[in-house]
């Protein structure tokens, strides 16, 4: 056990907590965040799928103690119902889900690619979502919508 | 813990004061759902069970149909705002929960939109209170009811007279049995229902808001993970609960027979215990090969159903001109949810509560009942979304461990599965072998279709009292239901093709009466149910996928015997008209290339490309699906590359178009990743396929095929369902469409690359 402090979402927050403690599990379990989900637990779907250094990262393998200073981003800290991203209203409008539960890690990891790229191709825009599961398949849907949002930001 | 109806009612701000006479303590002999559930306190022949009506003229509408990711949530107020003439906004809908809703059995098996949209149910709730508030301000008025019409949830008179139903309706309920004969909009008078209405839960879903099982928590709540044998039918000799005492925040080590689980403060330290735990296992009994497990499958006894048989078949055959044969194999298959499966219980005594993502509330609150050994009516089920689950995935089971769990420590505990746990005891789709054989004439035409399938079955839905269907009855010492070995009687009854078993193709008479698609007249289907090792499941489109990839692979092959178009050479055989309506729908749109498969001049290196089709009555009249496929295939390396569908579908009138987009676009893709990649894995002892590097799906990084939806809007017929039909014919058009490619004919799912090789090779 040992103090550790976290800054998400804007918050900063002191726990005492294991610090092997998966990222994850303190998101959802400390900090009650809804967003990141349990998957696999294993890096291999990206359900879990929170922003650190601009990165998209999957908090269900990285230790919290791995965070140190840097703010975690979820996706209810990208925006909020009122005040939505860009890429979640594309995703609003485009109706780009099903049941939602693999939303943290095509949002987010499709955000930080365009981010680091904001010119990204469509396939380039592939690669990067090379490893984010939907078993719903709604993935026309959310293709569209993220070129809409890269698109938009174009302009 | 309880909330009683009546309370939840007055909480949720709906004035009912004299709710039917029926509180939840007084259960016993109440109605008989319409639908295959047991009987239940709320009683569905009474609109009060369906819907209240607010003194703010709020509606609150309770259905036994959930939504999975369907859409269903948003289809369903829909439906009630239509029906009732109120804004969609105004419609609050309350899904499954034991304590406020309707038993309405499972959500599953494309039944919801029949069971709710047709002629009755909550469509007819709706169309009740309608009627019934129409009637109270006519008499209320001294006007006649016909006179008067209900907009926006205010009635107007003939003489100019508004109400609100918030007034009118006041403080009463209604008190009034559902109405078979109140009238239903018709389609041409919808204003809500038909309309393209966004999903409600889009918001909440895309900022994170949603709240799904697995963000259940509550007060007091501990950890628990399983620990499940490392062998199929391994069982526990000893415990050693010193392995994991001195791990910080551990509670408790659960065994009941074989079933074991932990349970800890804090989900890392219960995931921790789980991975320590020291368990002796008497091993399993090993698995069969999975080289030769098809050829296995037939050895095996079965359970043997004979659908229809003109006892001229085997004759016609031989007297044929030719005939023709083929096998097809289909694997088990997995629901594979991004989410592994959780739930929250809270067992305290006798009661206990339980926050699922079961398609099956009641009928888990039973089964959950039975395990722990309390009465039924002390158990509520409260479902909460989880992962989308495409039939049963390891929601009931989960749901079956935290009450497990939680009775063990009298605290509530939150079950998490591993990705290993979900992935090696979930109930699988099942695996199939279709043998098919024709007789044909000097055309090529088909005088007679022989059809005899095999398919494996252990457990399935646990129902309202088979805990053994799913893993954790199992381990906790219920058996599982298996087929039982008897020879197939002469068919009787007209035909009902659920499991689509029976090709579109063939008449289907028994005793004179025919229901099949087709006018094949000489015919004979027989199927075989065989023991499963493993459990299995409805898993979308359960056995239909399966038979409609034999059916319609077999079509073309016969097809391309006569050097006949397949699409023209559907037409000549289907007397359905409505699936030769989705036919041209898909050929015309697909911009059919008319002529035999396959392609003439295929070049031998590179890559070449062709196109198939496929359809299907999905289970002989439950929506209706034709797809198109184009595909490329490598030559080099055997990948399959799909570049373009075009679907048609009809499925009655359509409630909501956007909807129904969604689940035909996600239905292709789901069906693709099946067709190409997916199958379960053994060796001789266990599941080998339980992580994403193990099992394949198609990931987002896909390069996506084109696809073109065409809709039916038949507005005269009843509705159907529609989330199961597109995926129906995907393994079959892609089949096709690489026999068109390339020659060769694949008869065996998943069509990897592997596969695809191994058949170039021989085509030589
Ligand atoms: S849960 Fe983290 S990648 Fe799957
Ligand atoms: S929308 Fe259900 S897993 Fe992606």
């Amino acid at each position: 056990m040992s103090m550790i402090s976290l800054k998400v979402n804007g918050r900063q927050h002191t726990l005492e907590l294991d610090p092997e403690t998966p990222l994850l599990f303190v998101l959802n379990d400390e900090l009650g965040l809804r967003a990141p989900k349990f998957g696999c637990g294993m890096a291999q779907c990206g359900a879990c799928t929170v922003i650190v250094r601009r990165q998209a990262m999957r908090s269900c393998v990285m230790p919290v103690s791995a965070v140190r200073e840097d703010e975690v981003v979820t996706l209810e800290g990208l925006g909020s119902a009122e005040k939505p991203h860009p890429i979640q209203e594309a995703f609003m409008a485009e109706g780009a889900a099903q049941c939602g539960f693999c939303l943290s890690g095509v949002i987010l990891t499709a955000k930080a690619a365009l981010d680091e790229k904001p010119q990204a191709s469509d396939e380039e825009i592939r690669e990067a979502l090379g490893g984010v599961l939907c078993r719903c398949f709604a993935h026309l849907r959310m293709l569209r919508a993220i070129r809409k949002y890269a698109d938009s930001r174009k302009a | 813990m309880r909330v009683s109806r009546r309370h939840f009612l007055k909480s949720s701000g709906a004035l009912v004061v004299s709710f039917s006479a029926t509180s939840l303590t007084s259960v016993g002999a109440m109605a008989q759902g319409p639908f295959d559930t047991h009987p239940s306190h709320i009683d569905p022949t009474k609109l009060d069970s369906w819907l209240a009506i607010g003194a703010d003229g709020t509606v609150t509408a309770y259905t036994g149909k959930c939504d999975l990711g369907q859409g269903m949530f948003t289809v369903q107020t829909q439906l009630v705002a239509e029906e009732l003439c109120v804004p969609i906004e105004r419609v609050k809908l309350v899904e499954c929960d034991t304590s406020v809703a309707p038993d309405q059995g499972t959500t599953s098996g494309s039944q919801s939109t029949p069971t709710n949209f047709n002629s009755g149910n909550l469509a007819q709730a709706a169309a009740t209170a309608r009627e019934a508030l129409i009637n109270l301000a006519a008499r209320k008025w001294g006007e006649q009811a016909e006179q008067l019409v209900a907009v926006d949830g205010v009635i107007t008179g003939k003489s100019g007279r508004r109400i609100a139903y918030g007034e009118l309706i006041g403080k009463k309920s209604f008190n009034i049995p559902l109405s078979t004969t109140a009238k239903r909009r018709s389609p041409q008078q919808w204003v809500v229902l038909g309309k393209p209405v966004p999903s409600l839960d889009r918001i909440a879903l895309m900022t994170g808001q949603f709240e799904f099982v697995h963000n259940v928590r509550v007060p007091g709540m501990l950890h628990g993970r399983v620990v499940r044998p490392p062998e199929v039918g391994a069982t526990v000799t000893s415990v050693m609960e010193s392995s994991v005492k001195q791990i910080p925040g551990f509670v408790k080590v659960v065994v009941l027979k074989d079933f074991v689980g932990v349970v800890a403060e804090k989900q890392m330290q219960a995931a921790q215990a789980a991975r320590q735990l020291k368990v002796e296992w008497n091993p399993g009994p090993g698995l069969p090969a999975q080289a030769s497990y098809y050829d296995n499958l037939r050895e095996q006894p079965s359970q043997s159903t004979l659908i229809v048989d003109s006892k001229d078949v085997a004759q016609q055959i031989i007297k044929a001109k030719t005939s023709v044969g083929a096998t097809y194999r289909y694997p088990y298959q997995l629901h594979g949810s991004v989410g592994a499966s959780c739930a929250v219980a809270d067992v305290k005594g006798d009661r206990a509560t339980v926050w699922s993502a079961t398609q099956s509330v009641y009928p888990t609150r039973n089964v959950v009942a039975k395990l722990l050994g309390i009465p039924q009516d002390n158990v509520r089920v409260i479902y909460v979304r989880g992962s989308g689950c495409y039939g049963l995935n390891g929601a009931d089971a989960v749901s079956f461990d935290a009450a497990l769990l939680s009775h063990a420590v009298g605290r509530p505990v939150r079950v998490q599965l591993s990705r290993q746990d979900e992935m090696a005891w979930e109930n699988f789709g099942a695996a199939c072998v279709v043998e098919q054989r024709a007789g044909t004439d000097e055309k090529g035409g088909i005088v007679a279709w022989h059809c005899e399938s095999w398919i494996t079955s252990r457990g399935g839905r646990p129902g309202y009292d088979q805990p053994g269907n799913v893993i954790t009855g199992v381990l906790a010492g219920y058996a599982p239901e298996l087929p039982n070995p008897e020879a197939a009687k002469e068919p009787t009854g007209k035909l009902r093709n659920r499991n689509n078993v029976v090709p579109s193709y063939v008449a289907g008479c028994v005793g004179g009466l025919c229901g099949g698609g087709g006018n094949i007249r000489s015919e004979r289907v027989i199927s075989h149910t065989v023991a499963s090792p493993f459990f299995t499941g409805p898993l979308r489109s359960p056995a239909r996928i399966q038979n409609t990839f034999a059916h319609e692979c077999f079509m073309d092959e016969i097809s391309a015997q006569a050097k006949a178009d397949p699409v023209a050479f559907r037409l000549q055989y289907l007397s359905d008209g409505r699936i030769a309506d989705v036919v041209k729908a898909a050929a015309k749109a697909g911009k059919w290339e008319s002529r035999p498969s396959p392609k003439p001049d295929i070049p031998r290196t590179g890559i070449v490309s062709g196109r198939g089709i496929a359809c299907v009555a999905y289970e002989g009249d439950n929506g209706y699906a034709a797809l198109v496929a184009e595909v490329e295939v490598d030559l080099g390396t055997g990948r399959i590359h799909p570049r373009r569908f075009t679907v048609a579908v009809d499925c009655g009138p359509i409630s909501n178009p956007d909807g129904l987009r969604n689940q035909t676009e996600g239905g292709i893709l789901q069906g693709t990743s099946r067709a190409l990649l997916e199958v379960v894995t053994w060796d001789d002892k266990r599941i080998t396929s339980t992580d994403w590097e193990t099992y394949n799906s198609l990931y987002l990084g896909f390069d996506l095929p084109m696809v073109e939806v065409t809709f039916i809007d038949r507005q005269d017929v009843p509705a159907t369902g529609a989330g199961e039909t597109a995926i129906t014919v995907v393994p079959a058009a892609i089949g096709n469409a690489i026999f068109d490619a390339t020659g060769c004919r694949l008869r065996e799912v998943p069509f990897t690359a592997e596969r695809m090789m191994a058949a170039l090779r021989a085509r030589g």
